[in-house]
């Protein structure tokens, strides 16, 4: 359901099902900056991981595997936390 | 494995929370919510009072949960959690649950939706036994509505309605203690604990999920735009209330004291007052015996816990609890 | 069926009966005036093991209602009861539990509501969540008040309804008058019942939901209208179960039930216990030659304006009697009665009697149908016409 629906095809009591809902990307939060990561520096501590507000450090199993940026508010949590200074915020290019 | 690489690996595929809400940037909600569900070596059903988390991440037809989850209203999740518990039973007891599939309840409420409108049902929950993890994501206001001031908002904090001004300095009534309140319903596990500390808070939910009863868990969290501070050093400001001795972590477990941390030293208190907005204005040399009082609060505060702690090592009757 | 198969119940404890033989999964309780019998008979039949749910003594009726939800959501079947100023407390929760799709069914001891407070019968409680989105069925008597719980059971948990029921019965002129009431075997109210089956309960494994949404302005209204819907389907849904019910009891229920509408002139419309009082002044006053009748409302929500229309449409005159006031506006009864007859020839007056269990005797209803009486039935200081 992507689109504004009428009444009777709603789901029952607007209960929504996990694995068909409206999931936003709010990437579009950012206001210039994003989050950009030295993987050489990386130890896979994950501290950036958990303390992502939106969810939005990726993992490929239980490795470090990159920000998911249609996610990423710009928050820089995981820059000021990484205790290896790996992550830095960078200035986005902007789509012209 | 190492524990943060287990919850990583709880949560992949499919977290309880994921990302493509509307909660600020860099709030400190979320960080709570994963560590406690990732904690959780079962399925869960969690059940939610009305609040930041719960509107930001269940705007209509979007949901940003990935578990069975229910929302009624703000002051009634005990009540609720009290219900989804009961049907567990008859269930159970009618063979209609299968073992493997029990779920465990966890509640998420915000300190409004547990000290103050939300105490009732809470109260009767933790009396009447129910097993279920209760979590406060406590940060100190009511923040959803525009931060005004709850029971958990500690004195001398400016809110929209306890504001700071010229004839005022905030909020003039020290903080309830809930954790406390919690204690005195005489449960299985109570534990305080920070954002921050996710590990702590980690080992906090298996006990708490282990317990055969209520457990309640309130666990402090920062709120950038409420407390007036740069989202990115969140983690740090609820470092420093830890570090101050003003967010003691402890626990309690059938009526034992714990410290699960403990200072190496006590931080005065401004450290934890000067990064928030919220206590800019108790911060000039004409209010220094308003600090100089919250000071002693705290180290009041933190003596009698350390005594209650100590006195946990030796047997107590019920009624010294 | 001889008297032997008939047993001396009150209201209230023919409701813990039906609450015993349909056996809930989960009973919240909590006590208020004059609803208490039911769930003192309840827990007592849980204790000594002839009922198994859980019984949740719950701190209020707001946690009541409350932990119904969860309760009902979960996956399990969710009984409980309440009256005024417990079913005010726990009003915004019954407004939510019918927009969650709750199929809890309550039973409501009809008080009236405070101030000043008053333990005995009216249906302002009632009035005060009409608009809620829940079913409201009235009982006559003890033996409705049985036949409706079961009833009401199964009506609730019908796919296209799944709402709350309240099953109504009037506080100690019904809860707590014993009167024969005729039960049905246990194992046939569990067979009528049967199992208990909602789409995606919380407890359920592999599909996850969110339930209890925030909705914006884009998508509130068509959550109501859908909510609404379902309201409307109990229009169909209560004779189809209603006739099955009568198949198994040998007694018939409908939205509405006439009484001697025959070439009548007068008819009166009410709801709750006074329903009996005015069929025996009716039967007294047909003995005499008036040409009077009655309409039993059944089903207070949804009202069954077409159905009451094709009845009354050509009756001259109709009165309303209601138990509730709406100080400032039309009494409820009369104002649905009004509505539903709006375009008919027909003339709808209206009296309000009986609010804080002044009793409605014979006479009064002699009176009514006399025009000798004002606004307010039996009220002291009240002009009445001559």
């Amino acid at each position: 359901m992507s689109s504004l629906t009428p009444w009777q095809a709603l789901p029952h009591a607007g209960a929504v099902d996990a694995s068909s809902a409206v999931r936003p990307e709010t990437g579009s939060w950012r206001t210039g900056l994003k989050p950009q990561v030295e993987l050489a520096s990386c130890v896979n501590c994950l501290l950036c991981w958990i303390y992502c507000p939106d969810s939005a450090v990726k993992l490929d199993g239980v490795t470090f595997d990159g920000f998911d940026l249609d996610h990423c508010k710009g928050c820089e949590i995981c820059a000021e936390i990484c205790p290896v200074d790996a992550i830095t915020m960078v200035p986005e290019e902007r789509a012209s | 494995m190492s524990r943060l690489k287990t919850l990583a690996r709880r949560e992949a595929g499919l977290p309880p929370l994921a990302g493509g809400h509307s909660l600020c940037q860099g709030c400190g909600i979320p960080a709570v919510v994963r560590t406690v569900l990732g904690s959780f070596d079962r399925p869960v059903v969690v059940v939610n009072a009305t609040g930041c988390l719960e509107v930001a991440t269940t705007r209509f037809p979007t949901t940003a949960w990935n578990v069975p989850w229910v929302h009624v209203a703000f002051e009634n999740a005990a009540a609720v959690a009290s219900g989804v518990d009961a049907a567990k039973r008859a269930l159970r007891r009618r063979n209609a649950l299968p073992e493997d599939q029990e779920p465990a309840v966890v509640v998420f409420a915000g300190d409004g939706g547990t000290y103050d409108i939300g105490l009732q049902a809470l109260s009767g929950a933790l009396e009447r036994g129910h097993r279920f993890l209760f979590v406060c994501y406590d940060n100190e206001a009511y923040m959803n509505t525009g931060i005004q001031r709850s029971g958990a908002t500690p004195f001398g904090a400016s809110t929209t309605t306890s504001p700071s001004g010229l004839e005022s300095l905030g909020k003039a009534q020290q903080r309830k203690d809930m954790t406390a309140i919690a204690i005195a319903h005489h449960v299985p596990y109570v534990a305080q604990a920070a954002g921050s500390h996710w590990q702590d808070l980690s080992e906090k939910v298996e006990r708490a999920a282990a317990a055969d009863g209520p457990a309640f868990l309130n666990v402090l969290t920062n709120c950038p735009l409420g407390w007036g501070h740069e989202p990115r050093i969140g983690i740090q400001v609820l470092d420093a209330a830890v570090e101050t001795c003003f967010w003691p972590l402890y626990e309690v477990v059938d009526g034992r004291f714990r410290l699960t941390y403990e200072p190496e030293e006590m931080l005065p208190i401004e450290e934890w007052l000067r990064p928030q907005a919220r206590f800019a204005h108790l911060l000039g040399p004409e209010n220094t015996d308003v600090v100089a009082g919250i000071q002693r609060q705290v180290e009041d505060d933190w003596e009698a816990l350390r005594s209650r702690c100590r006195e946990s090592d030796r047997p107590m009757s019920r009624s010294e609890i | 069926m001889s008297v032997r198969d008939l047993q001396l119940l009150t209201g209230g404890e023919a409701v813990a009966e039906a609450m015993r033989q349909i056996d809930p999964d989960v009973v919240p309780v909590y006590p208020i005036t004059p609803q208490t019998p039911i769930i003192q008979t309840f827990a007592k039949f849980v204790a000594d093991g002839a009922a198994h749910g859980e019984l949740v003594d719950v701190e209020s009726e707001h946690s009541a209602m409350s932990a119904a939800i969860g309760s009902a959501l979960a996956g399990a079947r969710t009984m409980t009861a309440t009256s005024s100023q417990g079913l005010a407390l726990m009003a915004e929760v019954v407004y939510i539990a019918a927009a969650m799709r709750a199929p809890i069914v309550m039973a409501l001891g009809n008080r009236a509501l405070s101030g000043p407070i008053n333990i005995h019968c009216d249906h302002s409680d009632s009035m005060l969540i009409r608009d809620s989105g829940v079913v409201q069925l009235f009982a006559e008597n003890a033996q409705e008040a049985y036949d409706l719980t079961v009833l009401g059971t199964r009506l609730a948990e019908r796919r296209e309804v799944m709402l709350p029921v309240l099953v109504c019965q009037d506080g100690f002129t019904i809860t707590h008058s014993a009167e024969p009431v005729a039960l049905l075997a246990d194992t046939a109210v569990r067979q009528f019942v049967g199992d208990y089956a909602i789409p995606h309960p919380l407890l359920e494994r592999g599909h996850p939901a969110t339930h209890g949404p925030f909705a914006m302005p884009d998508y509130y209204f068509e959550l109501r209208r859908q909510q609404i819907a379902a309201l409307e389907a109990v229009l169909d849904a209560l004779p189809e179960v209603a006739l099955e019910y009568e198949q198994l009891s040998g007694r018939g229920y409908g939205l509405l039930e006439p009484y001697r509408l025959d070439d009548a002139e007068r008819v009166l419309v009410a709801l709750g216990s006074a329903t009996g009082t005015i069929k025996d002044a009716v039967d007294e006053l047909r003995d005499a030659g008036e040409p009077v009748g009655l309409v039993k409302i059944v089903s207070f929500r949804p009202f069954p304006a077409a159905a009451l229309a094709e009845l009354l449409r050509d009756v001259p005159s109709v009165i309303v009697l209601d138990r509730a006031a709406s100080p400032g506006g039309a009494a409820p009864l009369r104002a649905e009665v009004a509505s539903a007859l709006s375009g008919e020839g027909t003339r709808v007056e209206g009296h309000v009697y009986g609010l804080g269990g002044r009793d409605l005797h014979p006479e009064d209803v002699r009176d009514v149908f006399a025009r000798r009486v004002g606004d307010y039935v039996g009220l002291r200081g009240e002009p009445c016409p001559v």
